[in-house]
């Protein structure tokens, strides 16, 4: 805090933990760790006088991740006698709200995905939209000096800021670029602070934490996370076109970044994250030590899926009701089908035995069957007579609760940046 | 023939999205990234030969400004759905490291 930064901003989360936690309303962080963490920043941000904005709150972005995030500030905030105007932007519109644009047809899928329909959208455990910085700029402009966001293009808090102290758009877009993930664009990788200064023709990176460095390289490697194209980067509003970049080491722990173009849209968009709901999942774990058995192992997995189908079928669950996955770690159980070595070269094996239903009785029923049958089915020169399968817990059998899958990946079309985030203020 | 692990200083894979994955090279020396590049063996095709998808699906750029090459193309398995085995899909890149580039 002693190089007097304007702004403390954070992006607060992601869709890569996948989407579960997006559809159960979770955060993806300890409350205890989130407590901590905004314990340090509020103090840091209210005795500086200078905001402390938060996109993506709570890591999903949601209604009850914002909810929870509120909640945690306002309790730190009586805790510590703090006083500040909070905001809180929602990014979870009403359903009838997106169905009502969906018919007017200004829903659009990216990539390869299908138009949305009515029913998928009515389907999603939770729908979220992605805001640009604007909300930011219109909580800073009503005079919120705390801004606790929903679901937020992870540059946004900072791209706000320095838009709206009359930066242009193609290094405020940048600097947020550098900041999503803290200290990440230096090395050694670690999770602490980043300072970036903003100027009119490119921004300066430099970690706060003395036993970290911005090296080009690690600025180089930074440009090119999560995005599909390393060069155009789609954000609402624009695209960021940093084909022309140069990065030049300043010193040796901080770099300089420059030839960043804005490429103003010409309609403003903001995309919508869905899941819905996919069953219940119980999981096993398990090992073998035995060359025996893992010298035949392709058909001794074949024969115990053969015996589950047949057995969860006796007591009722028919093979479509259910989905059986067999995880071979030490085999290809990090890149599945294409993993391109298809023998073992170990002298153990790890399995992961899973089982997704539609009711948590039956995943817990057939992942029941499987767990037995990994344990006791025979093959041929089996010697170990009394079980295959080496279980380190007991129980052995982990029901993992609800399953949900990515359902909308699309964007919406907005005739102002603002109209579905409504934002509300409080004096704490 | 020297191989991609001895080359690059940074070959990852990451989700760029919930459906796609992005694998990226990245090189510390310009005259290596070049030489790297006008070999031709980074390509749609070689990462349709690695990773099991169709040509067109491959969307290579490189990068002069970070000496990088990235590729993207679509997961097997959208990013925690049911099979997926690395939700995050930053253990993919192992069967780059091997490909040798004739210089």
């Amino acid at each position: 805090m002693a190089r007097a930064p304007h702004v403390i901003g954070v992006d607060g989360g992601s869709v890569d933990p996948g989407p579960y936690y997006l559809g159960a309303g979770v955060p993806f962080c300890s409350t205890m760790a989130i407590r901590r963490d905004l314990r340090l920043m509020l103090h840091a941000a209210i005795a500086a006088r200078i905001p402390l904005m938060i996109g993506t709150s709570g890591g999903a972005g949601g209604a009850p991740h914002l909810e929870l995030t509120a909640k945690l500030v306002r309790e730190i905030a009586a805790e510590e006698a703090l006083q500040f105007r909070l905001a809180l932007i929602q990014a979870e519109p009403p359903r009838v709200e997106l169905q009502r644009r969906l018919a007017a047809g200004r829903i659009r899928p990216l990539g390869k995905q299908p138009p949305l329909t009515a029913e998928a959208l009515e389907r999603a455990s939770r729908v979220v939209g992605m805001m640009g910085p604007e909300p930011f700029m219109e909580a800073l402009d009503n005079g919120a000096q705390v801004i606790l966001a929903g679901r937020a293009s992870d540059p946004a808090p900072w791209a706000a800021a320095a838009i709206r102290a009359q930066l242009p758009p193609a290094p405020a877009w940048y600097a947020g670029k550098m900041l999503e993930c803290g200290a990440t664009p230096s090395i050694p990788k670690g999770h602490d602070c980043l300072l970036v200064t903003v100027r009119e023709d490119g921004v300066e990176c430099e970690p706060m934490n003395p036993i970290r460095r911005c090296t080009p390289l690690s600025i180089a490697n930074h440009s090119l996370h999560e995005n599909s194209s390393p060069i155009h980067h789609i954000e609402p509003g624009g695209m960021l076109d940093t084909s022309d970049c140069r990065f030049e080491a300043l010193s040796d722990r901080a770099v300089r970044i420059s030839g960043m173009r804005w490429r103003p849209a010409a309609q403003y968009t903001a995309k919508l994250e869905g899941v819905e709901f996919a069953g219940y999942r119980c999981i096993s774990i398990c090992g073998t030590r035995d060359p025996l058995l893992i010298a035949r192992l392709p058909l001794f997995l074949e024969e115990v899926r053969g015996i589950v189908h047949e057995k969860a079928a006796a007591f009722g669950a028919a093979p479509e009701s259910y989905s059986l996955i067999i995880r071979t770690y030490g085999l290809d159980g990090v890149m599945g089908a294409r993993e391109p070595e298809q023998q073992v070269a170990g002298h153990e094996v790890g399995f992961v035995i899973e089982v997704i239903a539609e009711t948590p009785e039956i995943a817990a029923a057939v992942l029941g069957i499987a767990r037995t049958n990994m344990l006791h089915t025979d093959f041929l020169g089996r010697l170990c007579r009394e079980g295959n399968m080496a279980f380190p817990f007991s129980p052995s059998d982990i029901p993992v609760g609800p399953v949900y899958r990515f359902s909308i990946h699309h964007v919406l079309e907005l005739d102002h940046p603002c109209e579905i985030f409504p934002i509300t203020y409080e004096n704490i | 023939m020297p191989s991609i692990r001895e080359l690059a200083r940074i070959c990852k894979s990451k989700n760029a999205g919930p459906f796609d994955l992005t694998i990226d090279i990245v090189f510390d020396d310009v005259a290596l990234y070049q030489k790297v590049r006008a070999s031709g063996v980074i390509s749609e095709v070689l990462f349709a030969r690695l990773y099991g998808v169709a040509v067109d699906d491959v969307l290579l750029t490189p990068y002069d400004a970070a000496m990088a090459i990235k590729a993207t193309f679509p997961r097997l398995v959208p990013a925690g759905g049911i099979g997926d085995t690395d939700v995050y899909g930053c253990q993919q890149h192992a069967p780059l490291l091997d490909v040798e580039i004739p210089f």
